[in-house]
């Protein structure tokens, strides 16, 4: 178990370190210049080379990684013209854009994207678990016909009619939610969940319908196995084989499904959180892509890459967890 | 006389007709099957005119031609039989008989399943078919406890043994507590021989040999005290030895709490140590019934006497019996959901095509009667004219392990062993005893971990894929499961044709007629190149094994329990082909199998397996009639014999506990 945790890390570190190289080598190749983006348009060739010089823009790739590294392991001191700024530790360095640390800058946008996928994860488990649960029991009946509809139709909307709907009915003209706006959980958790509830509910809606689909059809094939006909034949209630027997069985796709979902929701959320105006990874991603903001650039992926792989490692020890003849080796 | 071909349609009006009767000198236990007899103290179980219809499959009626448009086909047609309390019946048939389907009527498992059962069905006074969800439940376990043929499968994975036990335990005793439920469970595993039945009540089935499984499995059954046992073929997926003390155990059981026996199975051998009654069925109808010693011993129907005819006797040299004369039933019946409307007469009976050959027209002349022929070397050195066939295969020390450090098993150790152009060698042992890793080091699908594997006097243990290449054409291998072996999604033709094209010399007309004429070597018909494999029954597929085995004209055959999964009847054919191929074309056989009857029936000689070792070999008589190492003696003790009133399964009864852990 250990060993196993340890070297599972170990790859993830790996995966990562890869990942940060092949992020820096193509915007090192990416046309346009971060300088001028910078500058801003009035910008005097004088000034530009200045800026240049202080983003070290000039300096070859492999000096910059190093750079890199060296702030990510052992902080990094930069001259913003007058004075100098120290940035600690797991540096990321500083935003071409604004001079802010993109430390700080993950850390302010990293809880509400983590709200929204883990909020969102949890509604579309129930409801997409629930529904292929309800549509396996009920085979061939009106029941599942209409759940089939349903998630067909869910996952055919894209999520910003789902989300303007949603917008529409029940913050313009029913009143009952505010529009969303961020609260953070520490503050007010109350607060945090009403705002979040929308958002929620739109990822929920489109994502739970392929869960309802691979639960409904794992749960089936489960239910076709030979162990389930021996509970049957000892009188073991229906409801009993579901829930005791058949369930178990079939949620390692699930599991591996909602993994694979969770962690690329992190850098994939971009629509949901412009749409209800939260201020998460995804904008920050699609803001520092289009300015060339290289540091914010690796800083995002790297988080986003992070979250895929914990996501998939979790999934991991939980298959276990459902199955004991599994073995983590 | 001809095979009977069973209709599913068009039989429904003259069922009482064709039901077989109770008749003279049959035993008192169906003579209570008659309306007049219903004020007599009510049988354990009675089944009156059941009938069990399943949904034909949709693509049934676009592949068959007349009469394909019944709706259902019917797997049990008016079968009625009477069980005693207290008494043992057995089920016998081949595969499709519809033997499985009146186990299964008995608890009504087919309710919800889309299949149709009609008739009545009583057990124990209560009448199943017409029971509610809620009273069947009761019946279920409480009255009546199943025992399956895969015990494996059928417990769940994911939960203890023990718990599973409780579970079914407090379905039926509702005031049960969890932990009484839970003493209960360890005492009944404890009660049919699962050691140190405490500890183990918390491990999961893949933590439980096969043996042990079955055991826990019939311990779930005691632990609600049922009236009846019904056994779904409880032994086929074990070994003879682990059968013996299975098939004891029931007997035990039955003599200990006086519950009724159902055991259904295709072993007439398994049946005949172990039930009072027999019925034999073919094609969801009774052919014969009475006492088992009778039936066994003087059957009156030519379809017993043929089933009775194809079984392989352990106990007799090949060749000392004369052929039957009989109908062949083997394959018809099955294959009439599928391709036998519009097929000819299935090839294993009738010679297809215009030209019969050799094995098609005796398989065809002599039915599936008759022991395989006798072997095939002694005849290959007659007709080739050398004093001593060349020695194709020579292994030396050979070793295999799998897994590494700590997980390091090994699957093969230290084998020897010579084989001859045009000779047979067979190889026994129970399963884990390494026989298929031996197998498939031999074609060279496995590499060896060491000691040496010379082929035609040349190494090949060590070779590469590159260099293995030519010898691959002559080294070919026959599988076990002719189902799982062939591409369901390539016709026939084609995956005969596969080792055909990655050999390469061969043109693409060439090679359609090389394969042509290969179905046609194998008994089957030419013209069947673009069929798949589900439209053929098994023994026609492990035929199409065979056919792509011997493609490439390859001069030695690793047949790995080339008939393990097919009747009787079917596999005697089988046997008979591949008996006939090597004589016709000089090839040396290794025939892999657990079935200690069967290696007898081919084998010129014979290597016994325990935990990867050759425990013993010899010339195939001199062992099986002079075994030397105890370990053969064990294993040819605990086969069940037909014949006689001899029940070699209380001899290893006391070897019970020994074996399991």
């Amino acid at each position: 178990m250990i060993p196993y945790l340890l070297r599972r890390v170990a790859g993830a570190v790996l995966v990562l370190f890869v990942l940060s190289i092949v992020v820096y080598a193509m915007f090192y190749a990416v046309p346009g210049d971060p300088a001028k983006l910078a500058c801003g348009p009035r910008c005097n060739p004088e000034q530009l080379a200045q800026v240049r010089d202080q983003l070290r823009l000039d300096d070859p790739l492999p000096v910059r990684y190093w750079h890199f590294l060296q702030g990510l392991f052992v902080g990094q001191d930069f001259s913003t013209g007058t004075s100098v700024l120290h940035c600690d530790a797991p540096c990321f360095g500083l935003s071409y854009q604004n001079d802010q640390q993109v430390t700080e800058l993950i850390s302010q946008r990293l809880p509400v994207t983590a709200s929204l996928a883990l909020g969102a994860m949890v509604l579309w488990l129930i409801l997409g678990v629930g529904t292929g649960l309800l549509s396996a029991l009920r085979r061939g009946g009106i029941t599942e016909r209409v759940l089939t509809w349903f998630t067909l139709a869910g996952t055919a909307t894209p999520v910003f009619i789902i989300g303007l709907l949603l917008l529409m009915v029940f913050c313009a003209q029913l009143r009952w939610l505010p529009f969303p706006s961020y609260v953070p959980l520490t503050e007010n958790p109350e607060q945090w969940a009403w705002n979040m509830l929308l958002p929620w509910t739109a990822l929920a809606l489109i994502e739970s319908a392929k869960y309802a689909r691979l639960t409904r059809s794992s749960l089936l094939e489960t239910l076709a196995d030979d162990h389930i006909r021996t509970f049957r034949a000892y009188g073991v209630s229906e409801r009993a084989i579901v829930g005791r027997h058949a369930l178990r069985g079939a949620l390692p796709p699930v599991i591996a499904l909602t993994a694979l979902d969770l962690g690329s929701l992190f850098g994939s959320a971009m629509l949901t959180e412009t749409l209800f105006g939260l201020p998460g990874l995804g904008q920050l991603l699609v803001h520092s892509v289009r300015t060339i903001d290289l540091p914010v650039v690796v800083a995002v992926v790297l988080v986003t890459g992070a979250a895929v792989v914990i996501a998939n490692i979790v999934a991991d020890l939980l298959y276990a967890a459902t199955d004991r003849r599994v073995t983590l080796t | 006389m001809s095979a009977q071909r069973w209709e599913p349609e068009g039989v429904t009006t003259e069922r009482n007709a064709t039901r077989v009767g109770p008749g003279p000198g049959q035993n008192a236990t169906e003579a209570a099957t008659g309306p007049e007899q219903a004020s007599a103290p009510e049988p354990l179980v009675r089944v009156e005119d059941l009938s069990v219809g399943f949904p034909a499959a949709d693509g049934g009626a676009a592949t068959s031609g007349p009469g394909a448009g019944a709706a259902t086909v019917r797997a049990v047609d008016g079968l009625s039989f009477t069980l005693e309390p207290g008494a043992a019946l057995g089920i016998v048939g081949e595969s499709g008989s519809g033997k499985s389907t009146v186990a299964f009527a008995l608890l009504d498992l087919h309710r919800g399943t889309g299949a149709q059962a009609s008739g009545v069905v009583r057990v124990a006074g209560r009448d199943v078919l017409t029971a509610d969800d809620a009273a069947l439940r009761r019946i279920r376990g409480g009255v009546a406890a199943m025992v399956f043929q895969d015990p494996l499968s059928s417990l769940d994975p994911y939960l203890a043994i023990g718990d599973q036990i409780a579970e079914v335990y407090r379905v039926h005793h509702r005031g049960a507590s969890r932990r009484a439920a839970r003493a209960r469970a360890v005492e009944v595993l404890d009660r049919v021989g699962i050691p140190d039945a405490a500890r183990r009540s918390r491990s999961r089935p893949h933590e439980f040999s096969g043996g042990m499984r079955q055991r826990a499995l019939i311990a779930m059954a005691l632990s609600c005290e049922p009236r009846l046992l019904i056994a779904d073929e409880p032994t086929t997926a074990l070994d003879v030895t682990v059968q013996a003390q299975i098939l004891a155990l029931l007997a035990e059981l039955r003599a200990e709490t006086g519950m009724g026996l159902l055991l259904v199975t295709h072993d007439l051998g398994v049946a005949a140590s172990s039930v009072d009654d027999l019925l034999v069925m073919r094609a969801g109808r009774a052919v014969e019934r009475g006492p088992v010693n009778a039936v066994l011993s003087a059957p009156r129907e030519p379809y017993t006497r043929a089933l009775l005819a194809a079984v392989p006797r352990v106990e007799q040299a090949c060749g000392d019996r004369a052929p039957v004369p009989v109908p062949a039933p083997a394959e018809s019946r099955r294959e009439a959901g599928t391709t036998a409307e519009t097929a000819p007469e299935p090839a294993t009976e009738a010679a297809p095509g215009g030209e019969p050959k050799a094995a098609a027209s005796d398989a065809a002349g002599r039915g599936l009667a008759g022991p395989a022929p006798t072997t095939a070397a002694a005849a290959y050195r007659e007709a080739s004219g050398a004093a001593e066939p060349e020695l194709l295969l020579e292994v030396a020390g050979l070793r295999r392990e799998f897994g590494g450090r700590r997980a390091r098993t090994v699957a093969v150790d230290d084998v020897s062993l010579t084989l001859r152009a045009g000779e047979t060698l067979g190889v026994v042992g129970e399963s884990g005893s390494g026989k298929t890793t031996l197998g498939r080091m031999i074609v060279r699908l496995l590499e060896p971990s060491g000691g040496s594997l010379r082929y035609r006097g040349r190494e090949i243990g060590g070779l590469r894929e590159r260099q293995l290449r030519p010898f691959r054409s002559e080294l070919q291998m026959v599988f076990q499961d002719p189902v799982a072996s062939l591409n369901p999604r390539r016709s026939i033709g084609e995956s005969i044709a596969d080792p055909l094209r990655a050999a390469g010399r061969l043109t693409g007309p060439e090679i359609v007629a090389r394969v042509r004429g290969l179905l046609e070597r194998v008994g089957l018909d030419p013209d069947w190149y673009h069929r798949y494999p589900h439209e053929f029954s098994g023994g026609q597929r492990q035929r199409v094994g065979i056919a792509r085995a011997l493609a490439p004209e390859p001069r030695l055959i690793v047949c790995d329990e080339p008939v393990s999964a097919l009747d009787v009847t079917t596999q005697a054919q089988i046997v008979r082909l591949l008996g006939d191929l090597q004589r016709e074309l000089g090839l040396a056989l290794i025939f892999i199998a657990h079935d200690l009857a069967v290696v007898r029936q081919v084998s010129d000689r014979v290597a016994v397996m325990r935990g990867g070792r050759i425990v013993e070999e010899g010339e195939t008589d001199a062992v099986y009639d002079d075994p030397q190492h105890p370990y053969t003696r064990s294993l040819l003790a605990a086969v069940p014999l037909l014949a006689g009133a001899e029940r070699p399964v209380e001899a290893v009864a006391t070897e019970r506990v020994e074996a399991v852990v």
